[in-house]
């Protein structure tokens, strides 16, 4: 050992030691997670499965810091800050004032807070609550069109966690949207029916559409092994090329109009609006709700769901006590797909009551970052879609009142995903690693120093 | 018990020092949080002894030996060379400090030769930063000859057998000077011919001066090679043993209780055969015959075990009953009903009880509840689902009554099966498997990687099985299962039925058989003493010493020599 180490050795004894508990205790969470590696892990956090993982946190505080889903928490929180800061690189204001950064620095600070809680603000005004608005009902509209915005990506978020629990990489909710998309829409417009029915008949063609787009990957994946994450990705392309051949045939298009535009849905077909007509809420985020209800209740109180978490968390398990893998397999995707559909029923019978090409937006691909974010549990899927929803609200504000580019809460939501994918980075940002213990008493770590060096 | 070893490492003499090495872990305590893997251990290994560590699954043996390989820092306590305090930060120290380990899992590059696994992170180089292996593999056949190693060093470490890479292991610590060998669980993974051969090999490491730490559960090889055993329990010292203590005594005071170990077993009373297999042949992907042309009965009320080395078949014929084969041809009648060609659920809900080889891999999700595990092949059926829901409370209700019949110790049924020890994972298995009438009860290494105090009790319930009628059948790579429980012993090779014994097959014979030698020609190759014959006659006859006239006569390992090889020959008197 060199010299130069020895006193930084004594000083610092605990920390190298507090760093191994948290390296251990990760691969101990990792030894559960993978039969200490006999398996491939699965998508899913090890603390997000029905096992309770021992030895946790001495104290209630550290409890409720340390516990699982605070992680997220700590994610979002950690992106905002790291966004803050990159709001402030790209302010006027802030550039001005570091020109005379060591002249007088607090100007150049004050800056930065300012540049980045404006816009915060405004992003808060513009997804939550906005308390220049004349009477309740304007200043309550943010949040209505959060919830709006959040609707088709609770349902597509929820699409993509199942099959996460299940063990499969859905990439495919954008496919399964479009192709929900299309079939609700035709029915919306094409038929005539009376009310109620309509309206029924357009949400069952949505996720029928979408279940069988999902449940074809399923049954290749079953039965030819093919692997899901190529397949929905294909799938994806010809569900969006298919959409935009349609769109340029008679039966689709609007007639009298050379724009690939379909005619708007016919007023039996669409979603009521829950807040009357003020706001764009409509029915689609009441069944959201439901989903999650549903999705919950399949993977906790149901056999199917059963079936799902077990071929996810182990398939050679699952297999050699008796579950039908393939069965499982073929299933989830159809039933993912039909939660996706569930989306694509919301933007053209709720949202857009047209269909177009851009008739899935992002929605199938942000579903993804939502169910990671929600650590693919269908309430912590909610959340996240909530979440998502308001950054997307929020973003157009910041935009219109700070001239903050709307692409900055694309790099918030890209951080927070690359947060959640480490947690134990989160947790040593926040120092909040648990089990941390008290160093080594003096007397201890003074001889460690002075025999260190001895091997 | 003799303990001769003394005298030699208390000598002071400075030359001696460099040659030989005194270890003593003084108070290690190692915590994980709440757990106290390792509670203020002291032990002291002398100078050219093998020293070992006895104790259950889980009692600290592992964590307290990778404190001294600096892979973990201890929380209190200090570690002693020569008397001297140190302090390792890394592998890289205990092994400078002359501490060498051979892990259960070998830690080689299966691509790599002999000489370049062994040169690996010490390679020495030639002019031009190229690669001297020339150096590397003097020493490895300088050391090879010097204990009759027979490793080859330009052989690729995967072409090599268990055995022969453990030997890999051993070699490398070897040529990085170790003076004290750490081997855990050497045993686990080896026949039972190898086993003897590693024990041998272990006597000549100590008659030349190499201590030994020797990690294991297994009594009787414990028994056969001490000098000082020290029992380790739930993470502290309880005492010190003799080898020649009893097998009886020290299971005891691994386990803390009374144990016992000859398991009490009536004789069978054999019902009428309702499992058949009849010229059962699986093939692999591969087209290999892995299971070939194989038939046997069992009776209700009996045990057949299967013996055999690891891989000669085993997993695949258990996998073609089960139904997780696909090209399976032959016949398997359970009750008269075929069973080839059938789901894994229709086999299970005929009434097949399965205990997979590899329970964390095959046998339980680790990551969930215990409860939820205990119900793996029943969740869809009453009284835990009605349709398709699930009933939670039925299912925690059914874990406590499990928990408490299999007394497996855990603090709460919704614990993650992943975090429960070894012994406790397999009777949560069992537990599932054994809590529903059945028809015939299959079960893969049953106490692999089991605590002793598990053991006693899964065989119990195993027996039990027997005797409620059901035709039982125990796959076990252990010899000394097999012969423990079976009241007929199959023997495999490659994938082939060497022949059906009874009980009372001596563990010579079974041990040829398992080498593919019919059952005739081995009890007559016995007789005539062939090669083989005579390695596992020794395994038998452990009192024969190693000889003392050993080709290694360097001075200094002379001397060692002669204080070790008079009371080698009594040691097992």
């Amino acid at each position: 050992m060199p010299d130069e180490d020895r006193p930084k050795h004594v000083d610092q004894h605990a920390k190298p030691h507090e760093k191994s508990v948290a390296a251990e205790e990760t691969a101990a969470v990792a030894a559960v997670d993978t039969a200490g590696g006999a398996i491939s892990p699965s998508a899913v956090p090890a603390t997000a499965q029905s096992g309770k993982l021992p030895g946790g946190p001495d104290t209630l505080l550290r409890k409720i810091f340390t516990g699982s889903g605070v992680v997220s928490v700590l994610a979002v929180l950690l992106a905002l800050i790291l966004g803050g800061l990159l709001i402030a690189a790209t302010d006027e204001r802030v550039a001005t004032t570091s020109g005379y950064l060591f002249a007088r620095p607090t100007d150049f600070l004050s800056a930065v807070w300012n540049a980045a809680t404006r816009s915060y603000i405004a992003l808060f005004q513009g997804s939550v609550f906005n308390p220049r608005g004349s009477g309740l009902a304007v200043q309550f509209a943010p949040l209505m069109e959060t919830l709006t915005i959040a609707t088709p990506l609770i349902t597509a978020g929820l699409g993509v966690a199942l099959a996460f629990r299940a063990g499969l990489f859905n990439i495919g909710a954008q496919g399964q949207i479009i192709m929900a998309g299309i079939l609700a829409a035709w029915v919306g417009f094409a038929l005539h029916l009376p009310l109620g029915l309509h309206l029924l008949l357009v949400l069952v063609a949505g996720i029928v559409g979408g279940a069988l787009w999902g449940g074809l990957v399923g049954l290749l994946k079953a039965r030819t092994g093919a692997h899901e994450v190529i397949l929905t990705i294909m799938f994806n392309y010809i569900a969006l090329y298919f959409l935009r051949y349609l769109l340029n045939t008679p039966a689709f298009q609007r007639p009298g109009e050379s724009n690939p535009i379909s005619p708007i849905l016919d007023p039996t077909a669409v979603y009521p609006q829950i807040f009357g007509s003020q706001y764009r809420l409509h029915l689609g985020f009441i069944l959201a709700i439901a989903a999650t209800v549903l999705v919950w209740w399949l993977l906790n109180r149901s056999t199917v769901g059963f079936e799902f978490r077990a071929v996810g968390a182990n398939p050679k398990a699952a297999l050699t006590a008796g579950i039908n893998v393939s069965r499982s397999t073929i299933l989830v995707m159809a039933i993912a797909g039909a939660l996706a559909g569930m989306s694509g029923v919301a933007q053209v019978a709720g949202t857009e009551k047209v269909l177009t090409d851009g008739v899935a937006a992002t929605y199938g691909f942000d579903a993804i970052t939502v169910a990671l974010l929600g650590r693919s549990t269908p309430w912590g899927t909610f959340a996240a879609g909530l979440l998502f929803g308001a950054f997307r609200a929020g973003a157009v504000q910041m935009q219109i009142q700070t001239g903050t580019p709307i692409d900055i809460v694309l790099v918030v939501q890209s951080l927070i995903v690359l947060f959640i994918a480490a947690p134990p980075l989160v947790r040593a940002i926040f120092g909040l690693n648990p089990r941390r213990k008290k160093p080594a008493a003096a007397g201890k770590s003074q001889q460690a120093a002075t025999t260190g060096g001895a091997a | 018990m003799l303990q001769p070893h003394i005298p030699s490492g208390t000598v002071t003499d400075a030359s001696r020092l460099v040659r030989v090495l005194k270890l003593e872990l003084r108070g290690i305590t190692k915590r994980f949080g709440s757990l106290l893997a390792n509670d203020h251990i002291d032990v002291v290994v002398e100078p050219g002894q093998i020293h070992c560590l006895l104790g259950e699954n889980g009692a600290g043996k592992s964590t307290l030996m990778n404190v001294l390989y600096g892979l973990y820092e201890p929380t209190e306590g200090e570690i002693l060379v020569n008397d001297k305090p140190v302090s390792f930060r890394g592998p890289g120290d205990a092994m400078a400090a002359g501490i060498g380990m051979v892990h259960q899992h070998f830690m080689l590059v299966p691509v790599f030769t002999v000489a370049e696994n062994v040169a690996l992170g010490a390679e020495s180089t030639k002019a031009g930063g190229f690669l001297n292996l020339e150096d590397t593999r003097r020493k490895i056949k300088e050391i090879s000859d010097r204990y009759g190693f027979d490793v080859d060093p330009d052989a690729l470490v995967e072409d090599l057998p268990v055995g022969v890479q453990q030997r890999v292991e051993i070699i490398k610590a070897l040529v990085r000077d170790a003076k004290v060998l750490i081997l855990d669980e050497p045993t686990a993974v080896l026949t039972p011919q190898e086993t003897d051969e590693l024990l041998d090999i272990m006597r000549q490491l100590k008659s030349n001066g190499t201590s030994i730490v020797f990690i294991s559960h297994k009594l009787r090889e414990v028994k056969a090679v001490s000098d000082t055993i020290t029992v380790i329990r739930r993470g502290k010292v309880v005492g010190s043993a003799n080898p020649g203590d009893s097998t009886t005594a020290l299971a005891s005071m691994m386990v803390g209780r009374a144990v016992n170990l000859t398991l009490d077993k009536a004789p069978a009373k054999p019902l009428e055969k309702t499992f058949k297999v009849k010229d059962l042949t699986v093939i692999a992907p591969n087209g290999h015959h892995t299971v070939d042309g194989i038939s046997f009965d069992i009776a209700r009320g009996e045990i057949l075990a299967v013996a055999g080395v690891q891989g000669n078949g085993q997993t695949e014929l258990t996998e073609a009953i089960l139904g997780l084969q696909e090209r399976v041809h032959g016949s398997i009648l359970l009750d008269d009903v075929e069973l080839v060609g059938r789901s894994v659920k229709d086999v299970l809900n005929s009434g097949v009880g399965f205990v997979p080889e590899d329970r964390s891999v095959d046998g339980l999700i680790g990551t969930f509840s215990i409860a939820e595990n205990l119900v793996l092949d029943r969740y869809d059926q009453p009284p835990f689902a009605k349709g398709i829901s699930m009933s939670p409370a039925k299912v925690l209700e059914n874990a406590k009554s499990r928990i408490d019949e299999f007394d497996v110790r855990t603090p709460s049924g919704l614990l993650a099966a992943g975090t429960l020890s070894g012994g406790n994972q397999q009777k949560v298995v069992m537990a599932r498997e054994l809590s529903r009438p059945l028809r015939l009860f299959i079960a893969s290494q049953p106490t692999r990687g089991v605590d002793v105090g598990s053991i006693e009790f899964l065989h119990k319930r195993i027996v039990a099985e027997r005797d409620q009628g059901t035709p039982v059948m125990i796959i076990s790579t252990e010899l000394d299962e097999v012969m423990e429980l079976a009241d007929r012993i199959a023997v495999l090779y490659k994938g082939k039925l060497v022949g059906i014994v009874p009980a009372g097959t001596g563990r010579d014979v079974l041990g040829l058989m398992m080498a593919g030698i019919p059952q005739e020609d081995a009890a007559s190759d016995h007789a005539v003493k062939t090669d083989r014959a005579a390695k596992t006659e020794h395994a038998a006859n452990t009192d024969q010493a190693v000889q003392p006239d050993q080709t290694f006569k360097t001075d200094a390992a002379a001397a060692e020599g002669r204080a070790t090889s008079s009371p080698e020959g009594g040691e097992h008197a």
